[in-house]
């Protein structure tokens, strides 16, 4: 369905250029659950921000259902990671859930409708009429999924969305989009640096290596469904795939940190 | 000193002290006993008999349609030309230079000209004059406010395919909003003071005429009603607009409250 | 290259389109002399004594109004600000007192102090003292209380703790306040020499107009918006330099 070719993404020319993204390839088949793992600082937002559509790749093509996505494409819909700073605070969450709806060729009661089964889907639907920074991190990271939802994507991308979460709501947070995807059939592409969270969540874990990016292995995972957070993380299977992860990205990010030592912080750029 | 106490001490002073400030201003004013300086009683009691209501239509009513109008034309061109050149670095680029030239010259310099660009001195003199000048804080407050959107706002409003209409309407604008008020307030400050200058420098009606005429005629106690009555109008007249702005921002000031930045 | 072809540009066909309308009758020659004609006099009026002897008293009546509005707002301001018993007190008359527009007060002291430097001063200084007053409150109240506690730990006296914990905190405040308070200063300067006929550019406006030497109307004006342009820059040059050490609290604004 999504099929991610000989991506590259570079910022700068000359001697100052910053080599996000250097060459990743892959592909996603219709109704899988695909989580993108990477060492901190990899490139894995500029990647996924390319894959949406909202950076143009310096080469390489993504290819939705056969079409190039050259702009953001109408059957794709992203949920980021600080949604303090994407839901809009001036509206309340129903306006928020609305606003991608509006332009689209909808009646009213459809719309409304849209709203209601979204805001139901993740159990806010008590708090339409509230404001965003009313709620709770964890609510308002629901109330941007099911901004999403209502939208009716075929696939979903997911940067890092439940990073700024505090852990137990991780958990719920996590459960919910697996619920999702069942009651929803959708497609959903997840980029994180959790390790447990990936291989919990996924049908394949795509793990990348340090900037430049590359796909450094593509590894199954077959635990079975339905995932739980106690039954699934405590077979033997999960532990062998968390730690077959982990050393991979582990391996990464020791490259990663003597290549590229964090700055001090200062000025914003 | 208990906290009941210093706040119970802070309340007194916060009414004595102008209470006092006005006792000596009356003190002042009676020891002097010079017709310059009249009493505040004598000035209050001019200033309701003058302009309210006697010569109310004649004078208070111009002024204040002159400043609403003004103020009006000035948010309403400030924000439709400051949005743009906040999206477009080009478009900034190019009017950059005019802007920082016309906010830089005294308001006064043009005042002969606006006269002979629009051969009167009637109303669209005089609001084309507060317009003008007043533009300046609301597009410059307009551009900053733009241009500091939160990106990931931006970004959203794209990935949803939103067009770059709607996102002007439901994003770009309320996202700015909080700015432009800003803006919004610096501006109606200066339609008060534009509306003073462009009355006194030449004018047939309005508050400022008042101030003209009883400079050329000597007379002390019109003068100072008018300055009190400026005083008080520039007074309301932001009280009024912190009251709306705090009704049309309400969400943001929650939303700065919840968020940690 | 590019960066700075746009407005050179710009400002080329703005000048362009200003003598073509001109020139063409658009508006007439009279009610706008064209841009040819302006600049003629211009060059004309700056080749003249009258013309600098002017400027530069705007200048001073510019300049000794911020210098004395900021050294009675600046200590005031700290004062005021450093004391949230003190800010309250004064609330209330600084609300009332702020909104006047220095304009109004003309006809006073044009009748009272006459039509001399001292009313120029008195009006400039008065306009200009309000803006700093209150960005300089604002400036000392939003003192991060760390650096404040950090200052006390070290035994600082009250003194030291003033000049270098406090004021070197409220700089950036400051600095927007010298900012808006000289745009004020210049604006009153030149308004006093135009309604009271104190010596300066404003007066020489006055003068011209009274004739009806339009040409010598849109030269000055011209004149008049380099000078404030020369003192904006002036002073954000200042500002800049002033604040370089500094790390940028807040954001540049461009009011």
């Amino acid at each position: 369905m999504l099929e991610i070719k000989n991506l590259s993404k570079t910022y700068g020319t000359g001697a100052t250029a910053t080599h996000a993204v250097g060459n990743v390839s892959f592909s996603i088949e219709e109704g899988e659950f695909v989580c993108v793992v990477g060492p901190s600082g990899c490139g894995k937002t500029t990647l996924l921000k390319c894959i949406a559509g909202l950076l143009r790749p310096s080469a390489g093509e993504v290819l939705l259902r056969g079409g190039r996505v050259t702009g953001p494409p109408e059957q794709m819909a992203l949920v980021f990671q600080e949604y303090s700073r994407s839901l809009m605070p001036w509206m309340s969450v129903r306006n928020n859930v609305l606003l991608p709806l509006r332009h689209k060729k909808l009646s009213r009661a459809e719309r409304r409708s849209l709203v209601e089964d979204a805001l139901r889907a993740v159990g806010l639907v008590g708090f339409m009429d509230r404001y965003p920074w009313q709620l709770s991190g964890g609510m308002q990271q629901r109330v941007a999924i099911a901004r999403a939802l209502a939208y009716q994507p075929q696939i979903l991308l997911m940067d890092e969305p439940f990073a700024s979460v505090d852990a137990q709501t991780r958990g719920d947070l996590e459960d919910l989009v697996l619920q999702v995807r069942d009651e929803f059939g959708i497609t959903i592409l997840f980029v994180t640096h959790d390790i447990d969270e990936s291989v919990y969540l996924s049908d394949r874990v795509v793990a990348l290596t340090h900037a430049p990016t590359e796909v450094k292995e593509v590894i199954p995972v077959a635990l079975p469904k339905p995932r739980d957070q106690i039954a699934t993380k405590e077979l033997a299977e999960f532990a062998r795939l968390r730690a077959h992860v982990y050393r991979l990205i582990k391996r990464e990010q020791d490259i990663e940190d003597v290549e590229r030592p964090v700055p001090v912080s200062g000025t914003s750029v | 000193m208990s906290p009941r106490v210093y706040r119970t001490l802070k309340i007194g002073a916060e009414i004595t002290v102008p209470f006092l400030m006005l006792l000596a201003w009356w003190l002042y004013t009676v020891q002097r006993d010079d017709p310059k300086f009249p009493r505040p009683t004598t000035i209050v009691a001019e200033v309701r008999n003058r302009f309210f209501f006697a010569e109310f239509d004649l004078h208070v009513v111009p002024s204040l349609e002159r400043i609403g109008l003004g103020f009006a034309i000035a948010v309403g061109l400030g924000v439709a030309i400051g949005i743009p050149l906040g999206l477009s670095r080009i478009g900034r680029s190019a009017a950059m230079p005019h802007i920082e030239y016309w906010r830089a010259i005294p308001p006064p310099a043009l005042l002969p000209i606006s006269i002979i660009l629009l051969h009167s001195i009637g109303n669209t003199q005089k609001v084309s004059f507060i317009a003008f000048f007043c533009i300046f804080p609301v597009l410059l407050n307009t551009i900053d406010g733009v241009r500091a959107i939160e990106p990931t706002l931006i970004d959203t409003a794209r990935s949803f395919r939103i067009p770059a209409h709607e996102r002007i309407r439901r994003i770009v604008f309320p996202a700015a909003l909080p700015q432009i008020f800003a803006g919004m307030r610096t501006s109606l400050a200066l339609a008060v003071i534009m509306m003073v200058l462009s009355e006194y420098f030449a004018s047939t009606s309005g508050v400022g005429y008042v101030l003209l005429i009883s400079k050329n005629t000597f007379q002390f106690l019109p003068m100072w009603a008018a300055i009190v009555l400026i005083g008080v109008l520039g007074y309301l007249l932001n009280a009024l607009f912190l009251l709306v702005e705090r009704h049309v921002l309400a969400w943001h000031r929650g939303w700065r409250a919840a968020t940690p930045r | 290259m590019v960066s700075i072809a746009v407005p050179v540009l710009s400002v080329v066909a703005a000048l362009g389109l200003w003598e073509l309308i001109s020139q063409t009758g658009v508006i007439s020659q009279r009610d706008l002399p064209a841009m040819s004609t302006t600049v003629q006099a211009l060059w004309e009026m700056v080749q003249t004594g009258t013309f600098w002897k002017a400027l530069g008293e705007t200048v001073r009546g510019w300049a000794i109004g911020l210098g004395l509005a900021a050294a009675l707002a600046v200590p005031i301001g700290v004062a005021l600000g450093s004391s949230d018993f003190a800010a309250s007190a004064f609330r209330v008359p600084i609300e009332f007192l702020r909104p006047i527009p220095s304009a109004a007060l003309i006809p006073l002291l044009f009748l009272t102090l006459g039509t001399t430097l001292k009313s120029e001063i008195f009006l400039a200084t008065f306009g200009a003292f309000w803006p700093l007053l209150v960005q300089t409150m604002y400036g000392v109240r939003d003192i991060d209380p760390v650096a404040v506690d950090t200052a006390r730990s070290f035994q600082l006296t009250r003194n030291e703790r003033l000049f270098r914990v406090t004021v070197p905190s409220a700089l950036p405040y400051i600095m927007t306040g010298v900012r808006i308070s000289s745009t004020v200063a210049l604006i009153l300067a030149f308004t006093a020499e135009l309604f009271m006929g104190t010596p300066g550019l404003g007066q020489r406006l006055n003068y011209v107009e009274t004739f009806g030497l339009n040409d010598q109307i849109y030269a000055l004006a011209l004149a008049t918006g380099f000078l404030g342009v020369a003192i904006h820059f002036a002073v954000s040059a200042v500002e800049r330099r002033v604040l370089r050490w500094h790390p940028s609290q807040r954001k540049t604004s461009t009011t």
